[in-house]
């Protein structure tokens, strides 16, 4: 973890699905992210991503990046251009300044269209010590009072698979 | 309703209460975070079993009103958005998402929250159309403890006519500081809330107001909810009678802000009251700032919408 390292790219296909379920799951009912019909009489030529759904792909791009141990700690986006469906957004990362074990990440979403998302993303990565995961002793708590790193029980240390969205070919 | 009128209108709902002690709909819980992580595709296994913890960057779903809405808010942003509506402001999207945690959710977890309407920008011109920005802050606590910030801005707004809504809003669009050093730069706006509301209105009026314990007397500033000397949490105010000392300063070379002309000095002025407020020493060369030197409150408008208390050296 260093200033500059770059984060593989992340590419989100855009489906109406991925649009109503993130909406769904995250409580919000607005038609316009769900309901075309409305949408189009709003003006917006289909239905659109809620910004809660872009927090959630920041987020996890982020985690899968620095692993089991990564706890967020701050998140913070402004959206630009809509996602809608059909489209793809690469969701693309730098590491911008790092404090000890914890990293801030600028991170953009692109689209065709233009930028759907840019923000920034602090997380705290605790480093791994030499023990099973059943012996990993939970550190006192980090900054703010925050649990660092996760506790064991989970399967800790498994790779973070991405079922949506596939890793981009570019470099990492 | 002209447009100054409205604007006038919209800056009084600036530090309202949009939501007070809200109790979450649901407590977090294991299957709105599994449904949640299927929609975003998140296999992190810090989500599951029996030491989960809720994603993060789920905070807002927990404070969501869902279908059936929340029937305890106050009735501010809906006075707020009704007046928007009026306005023919009909249009809304949300721009801007900033949140802190203080501590990860877990299921059983129960939220309570509060709502604050911090700011509402003057009419601003994007590419969706012509609107006004609104910025709330809510605060996300679990038995008392604050667990989570959240900081959220929507453009509510009149869609550019015959245009399509699959242009991009700009960047430049929201109103950040770049925006307002295209005229005459003006100095940082000043958050207003529940807790210091008093105060800035009494800034208005020229009035240095400090905040007094009623509960033990104990004088405080900056203006917080409860006292630091007793917990009490009733208060009342007693208007400084403008004399003080210099009891620190600091001289800003670098970096340059915007409607700020460095260097300049900042001054921590203890009042005669006891208490001490951070401002600027006026009428005397950053330079010349001494700690110990007397100095006597006045108030300086720096635009339309913009008063301040500086102090100015006595002479002796």
């Amino acid at each position: 973890m260093k200033a500059g390292e770059r984060l593989a790219p992340l590419e989100i296909e855009i489906t109406r699905t991925l649009v109503v379920s993130g909406a769904i799951a995250s409580r919000d009912y607005q038609d316009v992210h769900h309901d075309p019909d409305l949408a189009r009489r709003k003006g917006a030529p289909d239905v659109f991503m809620n910004i809660l759904t872009t927090n959630g792909l920041v987020g996890r791009y982020v985690t899968d990046h620095f692993g089991p141990t990564a706890v967020l700690r701050r998140v913070a986006i402004r959206l630009g251009a809509p996602n809608y469906p059909g489209d793809t957004m690469v969701l693309t990362g730098t590491v911008e300044e790092v404090d000890g074990d914890t990293a801030t990440v600028r991170i953009t979403g692109a689209n065709s269209l233009g930028r759907h998302v840019t923000g920034t993303v602090t997380v705290t990565v605790t480093v791994t010590v030499t023990a099973t995961a059943d012996h990993q002793e939970a550190p006192a708590g980090g900054p703010a009072g925050g649990p660092a790193g996760r506790p064991a029980g989970g399967p800790a240390g498994a790779p973070a698979g991405r079922p949506a969205g596939r890793p981009a070919g570019g470099p990492a | 309703m002209d447009d100054d009128e409205l604007a006038v209108r919209l800056r009084a709902f600036e530090g309202r209460a949009a939501a007070v002690a809200v109790r979450g709909k649901d407590p977090v819980n294991a299957p709105m975070i599994r449904h949640w992580c299927e929609a975003v595709g998140d296999t992190s296994p810090a989500y599951t079993g029996p030491d989960a913890i809720a994603p993060p960057t789920m905070l807002q779903a927990w404070t969501m009103g869902g279908l059936s809405g929340h029937a305890d808010r106050t009735g501010a942003y809906d006075e707020l958005s009704d007046l928007l509506d009026e306005g023919g402001y009909l249009s809304i999207v949300a721009t801007d998402c900033e949140q802190e945690y203080l501590r990860p959710l877990r299921p059983g977890d129960e939220i309570v929250f509060g709502t604050v309407i911090e700011s509402v920008s003057g009419r601003k011109t994007t590419k969706l159309g012509t609107g006004y920005f609104i910025t709330t802050r809510t605060d996300i606590r679990v038995g008392g403890e604050l667990v989570a910030t959240h900081r959220f801005r929507v453009l509510k707004y009149a869609p550019a006519a015959a245009r399509s809504a699959g242009i991009p809003v700009a960047e430049s669009s929201a109103p950040r500081a770049e925006d307002r050093r295209i005229s005459a730069p003006r100095r940082p706006r000043p958050v207003v809330n529940r807790d210091n509301s008093v105060f800035w209105e009494g800034i208005r009026d020229h009035r240095l107001l400090i905040q007094r314990c009623t509960g033990c007397g104990t004088l405080r500033h900056p203006w917080i909810p409860g006292c630091n000397a007793c917990g009490g949490a009733g208060w009342d105010t007693v208007e400084a009678g403008g004399e003080g000392t210099v009891y620190s300063y600091t001289v800003l070379h670098h970096p340059p802000f915007p409607a700020f002309d460095p260097p300049h000095a900042v001054a921590l002025v203890e009042l005669a009251e006891g208490v001490r407020i951070v401002s600027n020493v006026v009428g005397t060369p950053y330079d010349k700032v001494r700690i110990g030197m007397p100095v006597r409150l006045e108030f300086q408008s720096y635009d339309d919408e913009l008063t301040l208390p500086v102090f100015r050296p006595v002479a002796s």
